[in-house]
């Protein structure tokens, strides 16, 4: 490998690193503010101690999110200068309005956790309610920048210099409108099914309904939370995930229009011809490719074999692409059983009693709880897939058709020290953030009732640990345990932290 | 020289930087405060640290951003000439911002086993000290005038420009800068907290009893007063050991028409903030320490000028095209109507003594 390789590297693993967080950024403070909206609304503590728990792994994902999308913006001088120099004064513009975006996320973020007691209900709710837009706001302007690399746009090039420099021009880049929306859809899809995965599987380890006693009250009360947290994350969920697959269709069109390179290497099209078609594993689709990128199945579609075979892109994109249609196919269909389960319950099944705890879910069976915890991973792995599809695709272009990688990177020597720091950097906050995760999960799974069925009394289900940390209240705990209602004066933050012995 | 849109980004550029290091440079001295806690209160003390930043930092740390981005849309060519020639201090700085956030972050949200607590705290800390010292260090090279390219390569190779004694005695100026205004900050934060508890009783001020907090407001008046003496030094330090690059920003620092008045200014504000320690007059020690921050990076971006990265980058000279600066200046305005109430209202709501028990609405 040479420094151009490992400056590569070093980018795409922390892109790959920083979208996770991203993508949990931009869509979870949406489901925290609808679960406490429900809370206003219904009074339910199961929705409450779902938003606290909600706004909790938002605010711990979130550090991890501001502090890999620091290290992205620093290392695009520090990998790429070329780039930064000539790139800089075109499309620095969505990156300051991200900035902004970053401002009003993390200054409405810090409202919201610590503001429980603090804020009027409205004003919580709205505060969240802006931390879900500006999240959204922040993938929005950061892949317009994207958009410009893969379309260019807003400005000319003479004798290697950028002159007639139009920022707006650049913002509105033919493949902005495509990317935004598929990717936007990308993050509350990919969160969604994560999140609905935990819960599913909490409902399929929690004990049987039925019975009677204490013993089955509490059951029914850990399932009523369960499922409310599963029907809130597939309403979201199913029908990103139904639209996916469309707004992807509409992607292949722009790029076949844009990077027509792109496209062949997607599908690996060597030759150019005809009925072009889409192979999915051991599935072919005669035509396919031609329908998907130009609505005809004999539409020709451009080969590989009109450019250098120097300048194919990798033939990961290929594997990339049908890993992230072959998800995309797999949990639209998960989504339509989804909805229908839902619809058929609607029609058939009495409505749910006054406290929402139904006798049995729509979404109880097992069959498709399984297949449910089993779809957990699989937005993520798009979401990357995709990017890979993305920014490999592009290759050798850093700059499509304008400037190249390889004159973009930093006449840095010796780039495999950062590129091994950083990965172990980055494996060790991921394994760190692994464990946070998983306390979080194992919570959720522990097969105590988050709340009593009709509890003033939020969340509970971190009481495990007190046995191991008497003098340890978190504060989000520990407000918790006050439940909705503002006890007793509380100061900012109170009782966080620990005895450090 | 004549003001345009260069010269107002540049403004805005030094704004940012005050206000970082005013919020987020505060934020690692606090930090610092958590490695250096000792004696019967350490944990009380690590406890207070933690309490003030937590709900703040991400926002502070945006400032950083800002800067960044504000850097590489209105200066392209010295993001990428800095980029090039501090590869290896910024990269260093990374991961110290870095270890720092997440640590801060795992600590606050992981398991909370006191064993795992205290191993991610010792990384916070660690990396809280050691960040401002290369950020430092990076500012120290900046100024030297020894940060330049020769046909896209640095002059010298990637270290010869920030490996010296001037980059870090400038280093050293900022670790016990941000020190010095965490500890003010900290002692002002505990002297409120003892007062609130005095009145309300002891749950007002949460674990921290009226005696406990008034103990910690001494604790973190002594490590004021002492910071704030170490900032003398320190800055002499870093006079004595500036090189031959930084003539022009001397002769700037001491010649100009606004020197003397500023330098004036500055002493002064800083007698004051140390006799305002002395006396307990916690919350305008607070003010002035904060305004001496800001005095010091003024008087440094000031005599920087026209240079923004000497000597081969004037602001004029890097500044992107009109139409870039344009946008970027009215997105800024826009920006900042949306920005300052929020930030106003954030800092509001936790500085407010406790709040009273509020009957439910609705
Ligand atoms: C949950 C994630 C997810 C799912 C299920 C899909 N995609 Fe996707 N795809 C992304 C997540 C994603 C992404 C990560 O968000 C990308 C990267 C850049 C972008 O705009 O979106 C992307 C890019 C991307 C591109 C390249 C766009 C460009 O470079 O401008 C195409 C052509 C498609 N997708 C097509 C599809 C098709 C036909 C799908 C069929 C089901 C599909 N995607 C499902
Ligand atoms: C939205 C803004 C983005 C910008 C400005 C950006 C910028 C860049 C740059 C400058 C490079 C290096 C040059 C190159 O190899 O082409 C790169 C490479 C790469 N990026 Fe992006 N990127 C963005 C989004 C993403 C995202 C979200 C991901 C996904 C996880 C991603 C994945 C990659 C990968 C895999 C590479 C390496 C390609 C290779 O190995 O050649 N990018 N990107
Ligand atoms: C398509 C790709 C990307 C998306 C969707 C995205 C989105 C986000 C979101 C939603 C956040 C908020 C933090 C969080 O919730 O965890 C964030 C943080 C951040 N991102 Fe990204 N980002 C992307 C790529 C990039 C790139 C390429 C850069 C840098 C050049 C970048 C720089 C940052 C920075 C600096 C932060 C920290 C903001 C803070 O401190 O609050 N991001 N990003």
């Amino acid at each position: 490998m040479n420094d151009v390789m490992f400056a590569r590297g070093q980018m795409a693993m922390s892109l790959a690193f920083h979208i996770v967080f991203a993508a949990i950024g931009v869509a979870m403070p949406l489901f925290m503010v609808l679960a406490e909206v429900q809370w206003r609304r219904t009074g339910q503590a199961d929705w409450l101690a779902l938003a606290k728990r909600w706004a909790k792994g938002t605010a711990a994902l979130f550090a991890v999110g501001a502090v890999s999308g620091t290290a992205l913006s620093f290392e695009l001088g520090l990998l790429f200068p070329g780039f930064m120099e000539h790139a800089g004064a075109v499309i620095g513009m969505p990156f300051s309005l991200e900035g902004f975006a970053f401002f009003t996320e993390a200054i409405f973020l810090g409202l919201y956790l610590y503001g429980w007691e603090r804020l009027r209900p409205w004003a919580h709710v709205a505060a969240g309610v802006v931390v879900a837009a500006s999240g959204v706001a922040s993938a929005l302007f950061v892949t317009l920048a994207n958009a410009w690399m893969n379309a260019p746009r807003g400005f000319r090039v003479v004798d290697g210099a950028f002159v007639d420099v139009d920022p707006v021009a650049a913002m509105a880049s033919p493949a902005a409108a495509h990317e935004v929306v598929h990717s936007v859809a990308a993050a509350y899809m990919a969160t969604a099914f994560a999140v609905a995965g935990v819960h599913a599987l909490a409902l399929l380890r929690a004990p049987a309904p039925g019975g009677d006693g204490p013993g089955a009250l509490a059951a029914g009360a850990l399932r009523a939370f369960h499922r409310k947290a599963l029907g809130l994350a597939l309403a979201v969920g199913v029908p990103a995930a139904l639209l996916q697959p469309i707004v992807g269709h509409w992607s292949g069109q722009r790029v076949a229009a844009l990077q027509p390179m792109k496209l062949a290497a997607m599908e690996w099209l060597v030759e150019t011809r005809a009925w072009a078609p889409l192979r999915l594993g051991p599935l072919k689709v005669p035509g396919g490719l031609s329908v998907m990128a130009y609505n005809r199945p004999d539409a020709v579609v451009h080969g590989l074999a009109e450019i250098p075979r120097a300048d194919w892109p990798h033939p990961l994109v290929h594997r990339a692409f049908d890993v992230m249609v072959g998800i995309g196919f797999a949990l639209a269909g998960l989504s339509l059983w989804a909805a229908w389960l839902w619809w058929r319950s609607r029609s058939r099944a009495p409505k749910a009693d006054a406290s929402g705890a139904a006798p049995v879910g729509w979404a109880d069976g097992r069959r498709f709880l399984w297949a449910t915890v089993l779809a957990a991973p699989l937005g993520f792995v798009a979401l990357e897939a995709g990017w890979v599809v993305t920014e490999l695709g592009r290759q050798p272009w850093v700059v499509y058709g304008v400037l190249r990688t390889a004159d973009a990177a930093t006449p840095m020597r010796g780039l495999v020290v950062p590129f091994v720091t950083f990965t172990l950097l980055y494996a060790g906050l991921g394994l760190a953030v692994t464990a946070v995760v998983w306390r979080h999960v194992a919570s959720t799974l522990r097969p105590a009732p988050p709340a009593g069925p009709r509890a003033e009394h939020g969340d509970h289900d971190d009481h495990g640990d007190h046995e191991h940390h008497d003098h340890d209240h978190h504060d989000h705990e520990h407000q918790d345990e006050h439940g909705p209602r503002p006890s007793h004066a509380e100061d900012r933050g109170e009782g966080r932290g620990g005895e450090d012995p | 020289m004549s003001w345009g849109a260069p010269e107002a980004v540049a403004a805005v550029m030094l704004a940012a930087l005050v206000l970082y290091a005013l919020s987020g440079g505060a934020d690692f001295g606090g930090g610092v405060w958590d490695l250096l806690a000792f004696g019967p209160r350490a944990a009380a003390q690590r406890r207070l640290v933690e309490r003030a930043i937590a709900p703040i930092w991400e926002a502070n740390h945006v400032w950083l951003i800002l800067l960044v981005v504000l850097l590489f849309t209105a200066f392209p060519r010295v993001f990428a000439a800095a980029s090039i020639a501090l590869h290896v201090p910024l990269t260093a700085l990374l991961i110290g911002i870095v270890l720092r956030g997440g640590a801060f972050a795992f600590r606050q949200y992981g398991p909370p086993r006191p064993e795992y607590r205290r191993r991610w705290g010792r990384v916070f800390a660690l990396a809280s000290a050691v960040t401002p010292v290369v950020l430092g260090v990076v500012v120290g090279a900046v100024t030297s005038g020894d940060v330049r390219l020769a046909g896209g390569v640095p002059v010298g190779g990637f270290f010869a420009s920030w490996v010296g004694v001037f980059p870090l005695s400038v280093g050293i100026l900022t670790l016990s800068l941000f020190a010095f205004l965490a500890a003010v900050y900290l002692a002002h934060d505990a002297s409120r907290l003892a007062r609130d508890g005095a009145g309300a009783g002891a749950a007002a001020a949460g674990d921290f009893a009226p005696e406990v907090a008034r103990a910690l407001a001494e604790d973190f008046r002594r490590r004021a007063l002492v910071a704030g003496a170490a900032l003398g030094p320190a800055a002499l330090a870093a006079a004595l050991t500036a090189g031959p690059g930084t003539l022009h920003f001397r002769a700037a620092l001491l010649g100009s028409p606004w020197s003397w008045p500023l330098q004036i200014l500055t002493g002064g504000v800083a007698l004051g903030a140390f006799a305002a320690l002395w006396r307990r007059r916690f919350a305008l020690a607070r003010g002035l320490a904060a305004a001496q921050a800001a005095l010091i990076l003024a008087g440094w971006g000031l005599a920087q000028q026209p240079y923004l990265l000497p000597p081969d980058f004037t602001i004029r000279g890097a500044a992107a095209p009109a139409r870039t600066l344009e946008l970027l200046l009215a997105a800024l305005a826009a920006g900042s109507v949306l920005l300052f109430p929020s930030l106003a209202w954030l800092y509001s709501v936790f500085s407010r003594p406790a709040p009273r028990p509020r009957p439910r609405a609705g």
